[in-house]
C-alpha cells in the first residue's frame, strides 16, 4: 500500500497545523460559525445530533494493521469506544469534541492518515473495489490510479469551492464492486482491442434527491492522459454547475441539462487544451513508481485445497463470506459487520485491535473497508481460514451473511444524524432479526437491502435490490420501499412502490415482498432478476396485502 | 399555522458539541431541567438573549422547538428532539440517557 | 477595501465605476455589461481600463480584448462560489493574460493560497487580513500536489529531482 515519503509527511503535518489554527480562530471568535463551517467540513467535522462527528479518510478503503490500531486508539481516547465504517469506505467517530480534533489529527498523522476533504464541496475520498489486487476477475489493480487521483485532488486550488460535493470511484474489473455508475465521476480500467489498458470515464451518476446513472464521457482515455481528462471534467463542472440551488448543484444535474453529447464536447475542449499544455501528463515512470507501492505481497506456494474444519459453523462462513482469489491457495475473506441485531458497520475498539492482531499473526498486511460497510481481508492463505474464522467468531465478526438479506446497509439515520428524518438502524435490526434463520437466508440468496434515513441517500437506497427510505410524515417515521435498484455494472435505480409503511409495518412488508419473490422466481433467479422479469405489480400487491399502510 | 403552544430553547455547546438547554439565562445539560416557555414572547426573548452566548463562543445555533406535556412530563413533539435529549435509541448505554450526573449550568 | 498587490499593500490606481456614471480621466474598472456596450469608446480612452466579472461571467466574454485590459476583477460574491478559481486559470492559461487579476468580494483568509495558485495577484482583503496574515496564508502549505497557473513545482517534480 502507499507509504508516505517526506513530502507527504510534511504536507500532513502542515495540514494539521492549518486546521489547528482554524480551530483557534473559531474559539477566539475571529471566525464566526458561518465562516468556520466550510473549513471544518473540509476536515470532515460535522455537528450532529449529540456531538461532533469526525469522518476520517481511508483512501480507497485500505488500512494497515498499524492504522487500524490507531483507529482503535482514537475510539478509546477521544470517543466512546467504537467507530462506524461508511458507504464511502471511510470511518466515522460520533462523539468527538471540537477542542480535541487537532489532537486527533496529530495522532492520525503519525500513521499517515488524515480527515481532509471527507466533507465539503470538494473532491472527496476516492473509493475503489474492495477486492482490489486480489480479485480473480481483475484486469488491473485500481488502487495505483486511485492514489494518483487522490494526490492530484488534494487541496486542488481550482476545485475546492465546487458547486457541491464530488465523489470519485475506481474499478479494475468488469464486475463493478465500486458502484461506479452512481458516482459523480468514475474510472473503469479497460482493455482495448489491441490489448492496451486504458480508462473508461463516467460522469453524472449520483444518489440523493434525484438519482442518476452515470454516462460514459470518455470511452478510452490513455493512461498518460487521465489526469488531464479528469481535470477537464472538473473544470466544466466548476464553471457551469448550478450555484443557485443546492438540490440542483451536483454534476448529474449538469449532465442531464446539457445532454451527454454537449457535456462531452465541453470536456473535450478543455481536455485538448490541458493535454496540449502538458503539465498533467502522467509519465510512465510515475505510474511505475506508484504501482510499486501496490505490488502484491510475497505470495507463498501453498496448496489450493479447500480448507475444512470440525466446527460446523465454518462451512457456511466459508461458502458465503470467502471469495475467489487470483492466486491459487489464497482467498478473500469478508468480515461481516452485520451481526444479527447489531448496528450495521460499527466496530468496537476491542474488535479493531483484535483484527490488527489477527492480521499480524497471519501475515495479512492490509485490511479493506467496503462500501457495503463490511471489512475485507484481501490476501488470506486458504489453510489459515479455519483458524481465522475461529478468532472472528470469538469477536462476533463471523456472521456468515455477506451479500445475503441480513447484510444490510444502513446510514446512521435519526439516531445520530442532524440531517435525518427517520431512524434507519432499528429498521435494519428488525429486518435482520426476522430473517435470522440461515437456511431461510440461503434459500433467498443474494438480496441487498439498503436503508437511508433521509433523501440524502447515504445508505444508497436507490441502489438497493430492496431500498428503504425513511421519511417524516407529520412527526411520525414512515418508510418507503423501492425495488430493483443495483449498484453493480448493471446499474439501475430502484422503483418507488407507493405509500410508506410505519416502523412497525415495514418489517412485515419486506417479508411479504420476499415471499412474493420466492413464489415467483424461476430457476436460480436472484430477487433482482425476478423483479426485472415480472415488474412491480405482484410485489406491490403482496406488500399492501393487509392494507397495513398509511394513506398518502 | 398557529405557533406551537409551548417551547424549549436548545443549542449545542461549541467546544464539545454537547446538547444544552436554556434555563433562566443560562444553559443546562439535562432536558428535564430546561425552561419551558408557555408564551411565544418569552420564548422569542430568550432566543434573542441567547445570541450573546453565540457571540461569546459558548454555544452554536440556538433554536426553539415545540414540546407538550404528557402525563406530567415534558416531551418534544419531534422525535428528533427526543433523541437529541436522550442519545441514540440503538445504544442506550451512550449519551445523556446513560449519564448519571449533569451539569446544572455551564 | 485594502488592496494587497504583489505581496504588499498598494494604493488602488483604479476606480470602480457604476454603469451609469461617467468615466474619470484615470484608471477605471467597468462592468462586463458596460464593456460590451461601449467597447470601442472604452478602449480608445487614453487611460488604463479594467473589467469586473461577476462570478457567472466567463472571461470568454472578453475574448482577445482581455489583452487590452490592465486589470480583470473577479468577484467572489460568497465564499462558496468558486467559479472564479477557474476564471483566473482561464485568463492565465488559455489567454496567457499578463495583466492584474484581482479578487474582490467575500474573500476568506483560507482561500488566499488557492487564489494565489490560480493566478490571482491582487486581493481586496477584509480589514482583518494584515500583511502578516496574508503571508502566513501563503505559507501554510509548503508543497503542492498538482500544477496550476502559478507554475509552482509539484511534489511529483520535486520527487523526481531530489537526490537519491
Amino acid at each position: 500500500m502507499y507509504r508516505y515519503d517526506e513530502f507527504d509527511a510534511q504536507f500532513v503535518k502542515e495540514r494539521v497545523a492549518q486546521f489547528r489554527y482554524q480551530v483557534e480562530r473559531r474559539l477566539s471568535g475571529e471566525l464566526t460559525e458561518d465562516e468556520f463551517k466550510p473549513l471544518r467540513l473540509m476536515n470532515g467535522l460535522y455537528l450532529q445530533l449529540h456531538a461532533y462527528m469526525l469522518r476520517i479518510a481511508v483512501p480507497y478503503g485500505t488500512l494497515s494493521a498499524r492504522q487500524l490500531r490507531m483507529l482503535a486508539h482514537i475510539a478509546r481516547k477521544y470517543d466512546k469506544g467504537y467507530g462506524h465504517f461508511t458507504t464511502r469506505q471511510n470511518i466515522q467517530f460520533n462523539w468527538i469534541k471540537l477542542v480535541d480534533v487537532p489532537g486527533v489529527l496529530a495522532d492520525l498523522a503519525t500513521v499517515e492518515m488524515h480527515a481532509l476533504q471527507t466533507s465539503g464541496n470538494c473532491i472527496r475520498n476516492v473509493t475503489a473495489d474492495h477486492f482490489a489486487g486480489a480479485a480473480a476477475d481483475e484486469i488491473e489493480d485500481p488502487r495505483p490510479i486511485a492514489e494518483i487521483i487522490r494526490q492530484w485532488s488534494t487541496l486542488h486550488p481550482e476545485f475546492t469551492y465546487l458547486p457541491r460535493k464530488f465523489k470519485i470511484a475506481v474499478s479494475g474489473s468488469a464486475h463493478d464492486r465500486a458502484a461506479l455508475k452512481f458516482h459523480d465521476m468514475a474510472v473503469e480500467i479497460v482493455k482495448n482491442d489491441t490489448g492496451e489498458i486504458g480508462y473508461r470515464v463516467y460522469a453524472g451518476g449520483g444518489m440523493g434527491r434525484t438519482p442518476y446513472v452515470g454516462h460514459v464521457v470518455g470511452d478510452f482515455v490513455a493512461k498518460e492522459d487521465i489526469l488531464a481528462f479528469l481535470e477537464a471534467v472538473m473544470r466544466v463542472y466548476n464553471q457551469s454547475g448550478r450555484r443557485d440551488n443546492i438540490y440542483k448543484a451536483r454534476i448529474k444535474i449538469l449532465v442531464s441539462a446539457l445532454g451527454v453529447d454537449e457535456m462531452k464536447k465541453q470536456i473535450e475542449r478543455e481536455f485538448a487544451e490541458i493535454k496540449q499544455a502538458g503539465t498533467l501528463t502522467l509519465p510512465q515512470a510515475e505510474i511505475d513508481r506508484i504501482d510499486a507501492y501496490f505490488a502484491p505481497p510475497a505470495f507463498e506456494n501453498v496448496p489450493d485445497e479447500e480448507p475444512a474444519s470440525l466446527d460446523p459453523t465454518f462451512k457456511p462462513w466459508l461458502e458465503q463470506n470467502v471469495s475467489k482469489h487470483r492466486r491459487p491457495g489464497y482467498a478473500i475473506a469478508t468480515i461481516s459487520l452485520k451481526p444479527i441485531g447489531g448496528v450495521p458497520g460499527d466496530a468496537s475498539d476491542h474488535q479493531m485491535d483484535a483484527l490488527a492482531e489477527l492480521m499480524d499473526q497471519f501475515g495479512i498486511a492490509e485490511i479493506r473497508v467496503s462500501h457495503e460497510q463490511n471489512l475485507v481481508l484481501p490476501h488470506v492463505r486458504k489453510k489459515d481460514l479455519p483458524a481465522i474464522h475461529k478468532k472472528l467468531k470469538a469477536l462476533g465478526l463471523a456472521t456468515p451473511n455477506a451479500g445475503l438479506i441480513t447484510d444490510i446497509i444502513a446510514c446512521p439515520g435519526l439516531d445520530y444524524c442532524d440531517l435525518a428524518n427517520a431512524r434507519s438502524i432499528p429498521i435494519a435490526q428488525d429486518i435482520a432479526r426476522r430473517f435470522e434463520n440461515l437456511d431461510r437466508q440461503h434459500n433467498i440468496g443474494e438480496l441487498k437491502i439498503k436503508i437511508s434515513g433521509c433523501i440524502n441517500a447515504c445508505g444508497h437506497h436507490h441502489a438497493g435490490h430492496i431500498g428503504i427510505l425513511g421519511v417524516d410524515k407529520k412527526g411520525v417515521e414512515y418508510y418507503q420501499l423501492q425495488l430493483g435498484g443495483s449498484g453493480a455494472e448493471d446499474a439501475s435505480i430502484g422503483d418507488i412502490m407507493g405509500p410508506g409503511f410505519t416502523a412497525q409495518n415495514i418489517g412485515p412488508a419486506v417479508e411479504r415482498v420476499v415471499e412474493a419473490y420466492l413464489k415467483l422466481r424461476e430457476g436460480d433467479e436472484r430477487f433482482l432478476d425476478t423483479y426485472r422479469r415480472v415488474g412491480m405489480e405482484p410485489f406491490k400487491n403482496m406488500a399492501y396485502l393487509e392494507q397495513m399502510y398509511a394513506a398518502h | 399555522m398557529a405557533a406551537p403552544a409551548i417551547q424549549v430553547l436548545t443549542a449545542n455547546r461549541l467546544r464539545d458539541g454537547d446538547v444544552v438547554y436554556w434555563r433562566n439565562g443560562a444553559w443546562v445539560e439535562a432536558f428535564k431541567d430546561a425552561e419551558v416557555f408557555a408564551e411565544k414572547s418569552s420564548a422569542d426573548t430568550a432566543l434573542a438573549t441567547a445570541q450573546k452566548f453565540v457571540a461569546d463562543r459558548i454555544v452554536v445555533n440556538p433554536y426553539l422547538f415545540a414540546v407538550r406535556i404528557e402525563n406530567g412530563e415534558v416531551r418534544a413533539i419531534e422525535e428528533r428532539e427526543n433523541i437529541r435529549s436522550e442519545g441514540p435509541s440503538v445504544r442506550r448505554d451512550l449519551g445523556k440517557q446513560a449519564r448519571e450526573a449533569f451539569d446544572v449550568s455551564i | 477595501m485594502p488592496l494587497i498587490k504583489n505581496g504588499v499593500f498598494a494604493d488602488d490606481v483604479f476606480v470602480s465605476i457604476a454603469d451609469d456614471v461617467q468615466l474619470p480621466a484615470n484608471g477605471a474598472i467597468v462592468s462586463l455589461a458596460r464593456f460590451q456596450k461601449d467597447r470601442d469608446a472604452l478602449l480608445e480612452r487614453n487611460a488604463a481600463l479594467g473589467v469586473r466579472l461577476k462570478s457567472a461571467e466567463s472571461p470568454e466574454a472578453l475574448g482577445d480584448d482581455v489583452h487590452r485590459l490592465s486589470v480583470v476583477v473577479l468577484e467572489f460574491p460568497v465564499f462558496r462560489d468558486g467559479r472564479a478559481f477557474s476564471w483566473a486559470r482561464m485568463l492565465r492559461e488559455r489567454f496567457d493574460y499578463k495583466g492584474e487579476i484581482r479578487a474582490a468580494g467575500h474573500l476568506l483568509y483560507d482561500q488566499i493560497a488557492f487564489m494565489h495558485r490560480v493566478g490571482i495577484d491582487a486581493f481586496e482583503v477584509p480589514q482583518s487580513v494584515t500583511l502578516e496574515q496574508f503571508n502566513r496564508a501563503l505559507g501554510e502549505i509548503t508543497n503542492v500536489f498538482q500544477p496550476s497557473a502559478d507554475g509552482k513545482k509539484t511534489i511529483r517534480e520535486l520527487r523526481a529531482t531530489r537526490k537519491p
